[in-house]
């Protein structure tokens, strides 16, 4: 009977050893590389999965971006900056015309419109919108990085994107404009 | 007294023959008047009235807020008709916050804070309060808030205060003036900020070209033992700051320091006047000398101006303009600001008015840059304007910012010499306004970062506590059902 006990107990050992051995050496030499390349592009963009990019995630537009197959002007919510830093990482340049199009935004509620539902407030990837149950919600514009998703769940239509108004504080000169050949 | 030299400089065509004989006059209170909210750097202040409060001559209308900030005071008597936007003596034309009021003519005084007779038998944190409750900024043009300057002397060792009299830019008179009316005062408060920053010394530095100034000033002086009233070299941009601790001090302010780092703070004449008002009477800022000047003004003058007057209205009272005016400039014209219009109030900021002719600002053809160097040689902060702006105009702000474009004072010098008309100091104006803009976006995409790392923290640990309170509701439903079982079978 023992026989039968050390043999089994043998054969499942030498079995899972081989499997473990066999597992343990695919890990190594089969392994997907985790993108260098990819992850750094991720660490540029806001991360925070709006999908405005027409990618479903951040993850996504990253790989695609690292694979060149996506130009670096799609991140709206990143704006100008995410466009010029991940141009600047890839070494491509980067087309802004339609950035200056748009402009920075921030989402608006209509008080009028809005019955409190939530939604927005769950929604919202920076927290940037307060509001309680049958409570008309605001966003806290300083927070708020235009991923538009809760202008997408609204039930109401009471959430519009808004420019943001220019500032003094903001503004600044822009470049002059001189001929081609001055330099 | 022992002067150093500054490095390149310019010696424009000085032009203040048109104003520096003219007293100060007092501009007739008018109808109207709109004081924005903001008219120093740092954070807006806060409105402190309602639209229809009646309110008295230096009663506070907005109170700064946040550590760099100034509070606004009705510059006279009467209604408070609209806080509402219009647009700011600002480049951009943009609007901002400000309230509008009603004078009535009576100009009647608020209850103020108590004068202080001997401000040098106080600690020195009570001269800076009065200072910041007086809402007092750099009135050279920079309209820093001076408490926080004055406030300097306990971070900093600090040797010197120097008192800016150097007036570099053409056409203003309104320090010169000044200088020569109110010596007593300037000198006063002068003495009064030292006392508060904890210097023993004062120096005051007058441009050359200003003899009476310099002459009235020594005079004024005379008896003081620490202060010293020196003239300084005519060669612009003598009157910015750096420069001119440089020239007195002979010590180099370092790159993104203060010239506090090197033992010196510097403040505007009129500033110092303005302290001794707060100070001796309870005074706050309520009005400012505006040199308003240029060919294009029938008279020109030297005016005090309550703070809120519409330019258009000091203006009209220097006789109109004459000829047709090319352009109109907030500030001397070197560093001053094209204004938007001229129905924009006059701000604390506000030390020159120009109605320019076309003659005046001789514009011409930006021609190719023929490499003469002369805007490096005269670069007063030892930068390389050329290459600074080649690479802007390639949009390679990184690299012009690693020759130093930071450090670039946008005196002009450099767009006022060079031959082929670049537009050099609008080059360097718009990347270091880029530039900021881009550190902007950056930190708000940090914040926007964290802020979602920080949901996403937050919705993981409310899905494990529900799983956990789940399982545990499962284990106690099955403890549950154990023992009622187990009863059941004692039954």
């Amino acid at each position: 009977m023992w026989d039968t006990v050390e043999f089994a107990v043998g054969s499942l050992a030498v079995i899972g050893g081989t499997l473990g051995g066999l597992l343990g050496v695919a890990a190594r030499y089969l392994a997907v590389e985790a993108d260098e390349l990819e992850s750094e592009i991720q660490a540029l963009l806001p991360g925070s999965n709006c999908a405005q990019c027409g990618f479903v995630g951040c993850s996504q537009y990253a790989a695609a971006l690292a694979k060149g197959e996506a130009p670096v002007t799609l991140c709206a919510p990143g704006g100008r900056a995410t466009a010029e830093g991940l141009g600047k990482r890839l070494g491509v340049k980067a087309d802004l015309s339609g950035h200056d199009e748009v402009g920075p935004q921030v989402a608006y509620v209509n008080e009028e419109l809005c019955i409190g539902c939530l939604r927005c407030a769950q929604e919202c990837s920076t927290d940037a919108i307060v509001g309680a149950n049958k409570q008309v919600h605001t966003v806290i514009a300083d927070v708020c990085h235009a991923c538009a998703k809760c202008f997408k769940v609204c039930p109401t239509e009471a959430i519009e994107m808004r420019p943001i108004p220019a500032t003094i504080g903001a503004w600044h000169w822009s470049k002059p404009v001189v001929g081609q050949s001055q330099h | 007294m022992k002067l150093f030299p500054i490095r390149g400089g310019i010696h424009p065509d000085y032009r203040k023959e048109a104003t520096s004989e003219k007293p100060i006059v007092a501009l007739p209170l008018p109808r109207l008047l709109y004081i924005p909210v903001q008219q120093h750097m740092g954070a807006p202040a806060r409105v402190a009235v309602e639209i229809g409060a009646q309110v008295k001559k230096g009663q506070l209308l907005a109170l700064g807020q946040g550590a760099v900030s100034a509070a606004v005071h009705a510059p006279t008597s009467g209604k408070i008709v609209a806080i509402g936007s219009i647009t700011a003596p600002h480049p951009s034309g943009l609007p901002q916050l400000t309230i509008t009021l009603e004078t009535d003519g009576k100009d009647e005084w608020a209850e103020l804070p108590e004068a202080i007779a001997d401000p040098f038998a106080l600690p020195a944190q009570k001269i800076k309060e009065r200072v910041a409750a007086s809402g007092i900024v750099g009135l050279g043009g920079a309209t820093f808030p001076s408490a926080v300057k004055l406030g300097l002397g306990g971070q900093y060792k600090l040797e010197i205060l120097l008192l800016n009299g150097a007036e570099c830019e053409p056409y203003l008179t309104c320090d010169d003036r000044v200088m020569r009316e109110y010596a007593d005062e300037v000198i006063d408060g002068a003495r009064i900020m030292a006392h508060s920053l904890g210097t023993a010394k004062i120096v005051i530095a007058i441009e050359e070209n200003k003899p009476q100034a310099l002459a009235i000033m020594t005079k004024a002086a005379e008896s003081l033992a620490n202060v010293e009233v020196t003239g300084v070299p005519v060669q612009y941009p003598m009157g910015a700051e750096r420069h001119l601790t440089q020239a007195v001090t002979g010590r180099e302010t370092p790159a993104r320091k203060l010239t506090a780092d090197v033992g010196v703070v510097v403040h505007n004449v009129g500033t110092a006047r303005a302290v001794h008002h707060a100070v001796r009477f309870g005074r706050p800022l309520l009005s400012r000398i505006v040199t308003v000047s240029g060919g294009a003004i029938v008279e020109p003058k030297n005016v005090e101006v309550p703070l809120g007057t519409k330019v258009s209205e000091l203006i009209a009272f220097c006789g109109g303009l004459t000829k047709e005016a090319k352009r109109f400039v907030n500030g001397g014209p070197m560093m001053g600001q094209p204004l938007p219009s001229l129905d924009v109030p006059v701000v604390k900021g506000t030390s020159g008015i120009l109605a320019l002719t076309a003659a005046e600002t001789n514009e011409h053809a930006t021609q190719p840059c023929i490499r003469c160097g002369t805007c490096v040689t005269i670069c007063p902060c030892g930068l390389v304007p050329v290459e600074m702006a080649a690479f802007i105009r390639h949009d390679k702000l990184d690299k012009a910012s690693e020759l130093g474009l930071m450090d670039c004072v946008s005196c002009g010098s450099c767009s006022y010499i060079c031959p082929s008309n670049i537009p050099l100091v609008h080059f360097f104006n718009y990347a270091k306004g880029a530039l900021n803009a881009a550190d902007r976006d950056r930190r708000k995409q940090e914040q926007t970062k964290a802020l979602v790392e920080a949901r996403t923290a937050r919705l993981e640990r409310a899905a494990e506590a529900k799983r956990q309170a789940a399982l545990a509701a499962a284990a106690a439903r099955k403890a549950q059902s154990q023992s009622s079982d187990a009863n059941k079978a004692n039954a």
